[in-house]
């Protein structure tokens, strides 16, 4: 019975493993390290901030600024490292606080004043961008010995496939993240308040400090997504990264989590990730196929998965509204 | 019963809601290893009463004595740690969690900083050994039946507080099986020292199980008896208000009806674990009164009738041609209207004024493209308001800032806008003044002399010998008899529901339970 | 205090608008300053009418949505639809009315789409726009193929760059629409039927609105106001750019329409109050330029907006103002009245039956 919670997350899975092996069958050569690896490289900052959208949905909220944040933090980190002489690991750790600060102010508000998340973490989400705009309009590359030595850490996988930092980097963060939602009283609290509210406040749950704690998180994860991305272009640009907000909704979706909330699993974003990495990864190896096709089959899979879900909300409705069912 | 201090008292306990009386100067009060039950219709204040026990509300007056002291709750969860724990009819548990994390929510057991869920699994089982209940408990509780959901919830509710267990309808969605089950753990409870209140409106379990029984009315408590050698006609009477004597019979006039035409007729209509089938038929110029205890099956009966839940079997037949109703909309366009019993959520739109709450209906039926000018609407919004007095100070007031009476009587003017021939009216009466209650009892008479049909339910039975000419008793979710015009009286109906209720003892919800199990 | 109901509903945004084209003739004394030559009317005035056109026009279908309590997060990807629909059409060869019926109807089938997903499937508003919303430009790029797809047909052209009269043809297009969509609304029954729905979906079924149809009639008329929105934005660049035609102007729409006094929890709605909405957007925007800013600025005072928007609308200063409106002493003094008249009843009920 528990296989309405498992489901779509073995759904994920399988078309993960049949995609795979379908392009394997085409292109052998993308079966390799090589790959694998570039798939983890190419997607970390957007694993990272997936992480954060799939405590935000699994709250039942959603946080439409994290493409923003990540902007802003590739500026700041290269204003503040180059023009202001900030020494990299306080600007980092300057920029991190600085947007845990947004995330937990958009939280309060959202809890306080009781107004859907989604046009809250608009107006963040204008505000993230426009602080960015404000600090510099141009491409500004980042020069930082940090980086230097960051780029340098790689393990070399059998096949030539390189893990880098920024790759690591996003598999710790979704360790953290399922250690977080699964074993930790935060982590219960954010699973109970998107299944419901009214229950959950009943049964103790503190919905204001985690609400906060929510939105700080995802502005967190979306910092660090910003200096994953800075790492992998070197660069902060404040046109950078619009839209990853989409494409993470998307990840976690695909990976199988509930968008109104309360069910889902943050290992399933990363399967949600690999999905998406994977299609662009047949269109490179493809050559003819367009780009293009990446956002229509991402599209696709987005409503079936809601559908999908909505016809499994549908039918425990059915089940549970029937008088009585046996033990 | 109680000698000693009861292990819960409450005195004088009063609650108004924005200048509405919902408790007033309640007493009550609870000894350890008794289960005390609660009952009331709608309204009656049962569940304001459990919120101000739980610290869910404040109390405006009165005192609460717990173990001989003094308590204060200002939240569920004060209320909890003070040794009362609540499990409410609904709104409860979360399906999307274990059944070992929803018993552990707010206290998980830790190991090294985080959550030991094998651990929190293993004193889940134990837990859950002592309700004889042996499942996985890391499975979702969705997994699970209602049944075991309120074991879960009791259990919850048992390990966090441990002296008084507030039951708010635990059997309302459970078979015959599963009472008896639940009942047992109860009674264990109850040896254990717990003091137990029992919601509910099934009369045969009030007598299984309860040791006294309070009768809560219009806010107020009207008594508090032992269940033994309490009869059921007396408990009936007591929770629906009369006094049991003679009372003059009703006021509607009988015998002519046999002769109108039927306007629609209902055979065998009925849906699964909602309504048993049903046979119906509604002439032109009758009221027939619908009386039953809460959760009978009368507001089920309105929702099939009208198109807003849809039967599984039977036909329907208007002006004898046979129809069918997928929507309110079809229902409508035969000319049928409905007032709904919970008239904040189905009935009014609150944002519009008291003109556009009016044409509502008429407009819907006459389509979009086809609407009344502001000068009809205006008529017809100011036509109405003179016709039943409905007491606004402009015809553009939003109408969420009429009283309750009023409200009631915008939405029938929406329907009698729509000129109906069958008019379905659930609980018309209900939580408004009254002045305006006895215009809208007047207003039925009236609308049944000019030739209407109208289906009336309600628990007013004083209103039902008033205007009905004939009442369908529903009792434990099936139409189980008729009262012709000759035979209504308050006492008649009361002795029929009693009866049904007797008679049901579950075998009708047990039957459809069969039924769904074949089907 | 005569005013017609109507203007007194928009008073406040129409305030808001006269002060910033104020403040902007303090920043730039030629600002109020419209010209006439080559046949065309200049000036910034004319600019901001003429550049505000496509979030004007989405806004219009955007407020039908917000009304009924939805959203429509898709509009700016149905606008990069359209565009390339009908760039695709014209570069074959086909005749303008063909492109323009077959773009229309291009929009509206995704409003279609949309509105099903909400009606029939019971699918949050934004989650199933949002699927629209990232397909969308997906499949505006596979009708271009990748490319901005450049056309010259003087017919298509004018639609974004044309005048009559003087006047730039995307103004008359969207106060000329915004006219007929409110007139359509308030001179037959719709107008009431949606803000019914959005008040009370269920009550609304109740009463016999068939809700389902409405709705989806409202998310079509939305994917129709974005696919005029998508053809003046191509038409104007003389190209359709489907990964950045409408980019975020979801976003500008729906701040529009909540700019215009329209709740987001749905009900009440004013076309003018929206489109007034989407007139303060663009002239705030001039205004940054006027003054110098950098227009990145635009973003942060959109934030601002938002926020001062937030806390006027949320419920908990809702529950404050009510308070002080409708204090309990307030609350008795009405139900005590209506006791009190109560006895008074007379014939009244007869008069109810015909």
């Amino acid at each position: 019975m528990t296989s309405s919670r498992l489901f779509p997350l073995a759904t994920t899975l399988l078309i993960f493993v049949v995609a795979y092996a379908l392009c394997i069958v085409q292109y052998p050569n993308m079966l390799s390290t090589r790959v694998l690896g570039n798939l983890l490289t190419d997607n970390a900052f957007l694993g990272i901030a997936a992480v954060g959208m799939t405590f935000v949905i699994l709250s039942g909220g959603i946080d439409l600024s994290i493409g923003s944040v990540i902007a802003f933090t590739g500026v700041f980190l290269a204003v503040a490292m180059g023009e202001w002489g900030v020494p990299p690991l306080l600007a980092i750790a300057l920029l991190l606080v600085l947007a845990t600060l947004f995330g937990a102010v958009m939280g309060a508000m959202i809890h306080y004043l009781a107004m859907p998340p989604f046009i809250v973490t608009l107006a963040g989400m204008f505000f993230a961008r426009g602080m960015a705009f404000l600090i510099s309009i141009d491409s500004v590359p980042i020069k930082a010995g940090l980086y230097d030595t960051l780029h340098g850490l790689y393990f070399k996988m059998p096949g030539g496939g390189r893990l880098t930092f920024i790759g690591m980097a996003m598999l710790a963060v979704f360790a953290v993240g399922i250690l977080v939602a699964h074993f930790t009283s935060f982590g219960r609290n954010v699973y109970a308040i998107g299944g419901n509210r009214q229950s959950a406040e009943l049964m103790g749950v503190p919905i204001a400090r985690t609400t906060i704690a929510i939105y700080a998180l995802s502005s967190f994860l979306a910092g660090l997504a910003g200096i994953a991305f800075s790492l992998y272009t070197s660069a902060g640009y404040s046109l950078a990264a619009v839209g990853v907000e989409l494409d993470a909704i998307a990840a976690v979706v695909i990976g199988g989590t509930l968008l109104t909330g309360g069910s889902g699993f943050v290992a399933g974003t990363l399967l949600g990730i690999l999905i998406m990495g994977l299609i662009q990864t047949y269109i490179v190896f493809d050559g003819t196929l367009s780009s293009w096709w990446t956002k229509i089959v991402i599209g696709l899979l987005l409503f079936s998965f809601i559908a999908l879900q909505r016809g499994l909300v549908w039918l425990s409705a059915r089940r549970s509204g029937a008088a009585a069912m046996p033990a | 019963m109680a000698a000693s201090e009861p292990l819960l008292r409450a005195e004088g306990i009063s609650k108004d809601f924005l200048g509405v009386t919902a408790l007033s100067g309640v007493d009550f009060d609870l000894a350890a290893g008794e289960i005390h039950a609660l009952v009331g219709e709608n309204g009656a204040g049962k569940s304001t009463l459990i919120k101000i026990l739980t610290g869910a509300y404040r109390r405006d007056a009165g005192r609460i004595v717990l173990s001989g002291e003094p308590i204060s709750p200002s939240d569920v969860m004060e209320a909890q740690s003070l040794g009362i724990g609540t499990v409410y009819q609904e709104v409860n548990l979360l399906p999307n969690l274990t059944v070992a994390e929803n018993l552990f929510l707010g206290r998980e057991p830790k190991r090294f900083g985080l959550i030991d869920r094998r651990a929190a699994n293993r004193r889940s089982r134990e837990i859950l050994a002592q309700y004889g209940l042996s499942i996985d408990v890391s499975a979702q509780l969705s997994a699970y039946s209602v049944a075991v959901r309120q074991i879960v919830a009791i259990a919850r509710a048992v390990d966090l507080s441990g002296k008084v267990l507030i039951l708010d309808e635990p059997t309302a969605s459970l078979d015959a099986a599963e009472v008896s089950r639940l009942f047992a753990i109860l009674e264990d409870l109850k040896a254990r020292g717990l003091g137990i209140v029992f919601i509910t409106h099934f009369f045969d379990q009030v007598y299984r199980i309860a040791d006294r029984v309070t009768i809560l009315r219009n806010g107020h408590k009207v008594a508090t008896r032992p269940l033994a050698g309490l009869e059921r006609l007396e408990l009936v009477s007591m929770m629906l208000g009369r006094e049991l004597k003679e009372e003059e019979s009703h006021r509607a006039p009988a015998g002519e009806a046999g002769e109108r035409p039927v306007v629609a007729r209902f055979r065998g209509v009925g849906k699964r674990g909602r309504i048993a089938p049903f046979d119906l038929d509604l002439r032109a110029g009758e009221v027939v009164g619908v009386a039953g205890l809460l959760g009978s099956g009368r507001t089920e009966t309105a929702e099939l009738m009208f198109g807003i839940a849809q039967p599984d079997e039977g036909r329907v037949e208007v002006d004898g041609r046979p129809a069918g109703f997928a929507s309110p909309r079809d229902a409508i366009a035969e000319g049928f209207g409905f007032c709904p019993e919970d008239r904040k959520q189905d009935g009014i739109i609150d944002d519009l004024s008291v003109r556009e709450n009016i044409v509502l209906a008429l407009q819907a039926r006459r389509g979009w493209t086809k609407p009344l000018s502001r000068k009809e609407q205006e008529a017809i919004a100011d036509r109405y308001i003179a016709a039943l007095d409905i007491r606004t100070s402009d015809r553009e007031k939003p109408i969420k800032f009429l009283s309750g009476g009023n409200q009631q009587k915008v939405i029938l003017a929406r329907w009698l806008a729509t000129d109906p021939r069958l008019l379905i009216l659930d609980e018309p009466t209900r939580g408004i003044d009254v002045g305006a209650h006895a215009e809208i009892i007047r207003l039925i008479g009236e609308l049944r002399e000019r030739g209407m049909s109208l289906l009336v339910i309600s628990s007013e039975l004083e209103e039902i010998v008033a205007y009905a000419t004939r009442v369908r008793i529903l009792a434990d979710r099936r139409h189980a008899g008729e009262l012709d015009a000759g035979a209504i009286s308050a006492d008649a109906i009361m002795r029929a529901i009693a009866a049904g209720e007797r008679h049901g003892d579950g075998q009708g919800r047990a039957a459809e339970i069969m039924q769904e199990g074949a089907a | 205090m005569t005013l017609p109901a109507t203007m007194r509903r928009v008073l406040p945004q129409l305030v808001a608008l006269l002060v910033i084209l104020a403040l902007n003739t303090a920043i730039a004394p030629g600002f109020l300053d419209v010209a006439f030559a080559n046949g065309r009317l200049y000036g910034s005035l004319i600019d901001i009418l003429n550049r505000g056109a496509p979030v004007a026009l989405l806004a219009i279908g955007m407020t039908l949505v917000i009304a009924t309590r939805g959203i429509d997060l898709s509009v700016g990807a149905v606008m990069a639809i359209a565009g390339a629909v009908a760039a695709a059409l014209i570069t074959t060869g086909q005749p303008l009315a063909v492109t323009l019926v077959a773009t229309l109807g291009a929009g509206a089938l995704c409003g279609l789409w949309n509105g099903a997903l909400v009606a029939f499937l019971g699918i949050q508003p934004i989650i199933a726009t949002l699927i629209l919303m990232v397909a969308g430009r997906g499949i505006a790029q596979l009708i271009t193929e990748g490319i901005i797809l450049t056309f010259n047909d003087p017919g298509l052209v004018f639609v974004g760059s044309g005048t009559v009269l003087g006047v730039p043809f995307p103004i008359i297009l969207w106060v000329v629409i915004g006219l007929c969509v409110s007139l359509l609304f308030r001179v037959t029954a719709l107008g009431l039927l949606v803000e019914a729905i959005g008040v009370n979906r269920r009550a609304s079924t109740l009463a016999g609105i068939g809700t389902s149809a409405l709705l989806l009639a409202v998310y079509a008329a939305s994917g129709l106001c974005a696919a005029v929105a998508g053809v003046v934005a191509a038409a104007d660049i003389m190209g359709a750019d489907a990964n950045n035609a409408g980019l975020w102007l979801e976003l500008d729409a729906i701040l529009a329409v909540v700019v215009g006094g329209n709740s987001l929890m749905g009900g009440r709605f004013s076309i003018a109050g929206s489109l007034i909405g989407a007139m303060i957007i663009q002239s705030v925007n001039t205004g940054i330029l006027l003054a110098g800013f950098p227009p990145e600025f635009n973003l942060v005072i959109k934030a601002a907006i938002i926020v001062v928007i937030l806390v006027v609308q949320s419920p908990a200063s809702h529950t404050l103002s009510a308070y002080f409106r409708h204090r309990p002493g307030a609350a008795q003094d009405r139900s005590a009245g209506a006791v009190r008249a109560a006895g008074k009843t007379g014939s009244a009920g007869k008069e109810a039956v015909r």
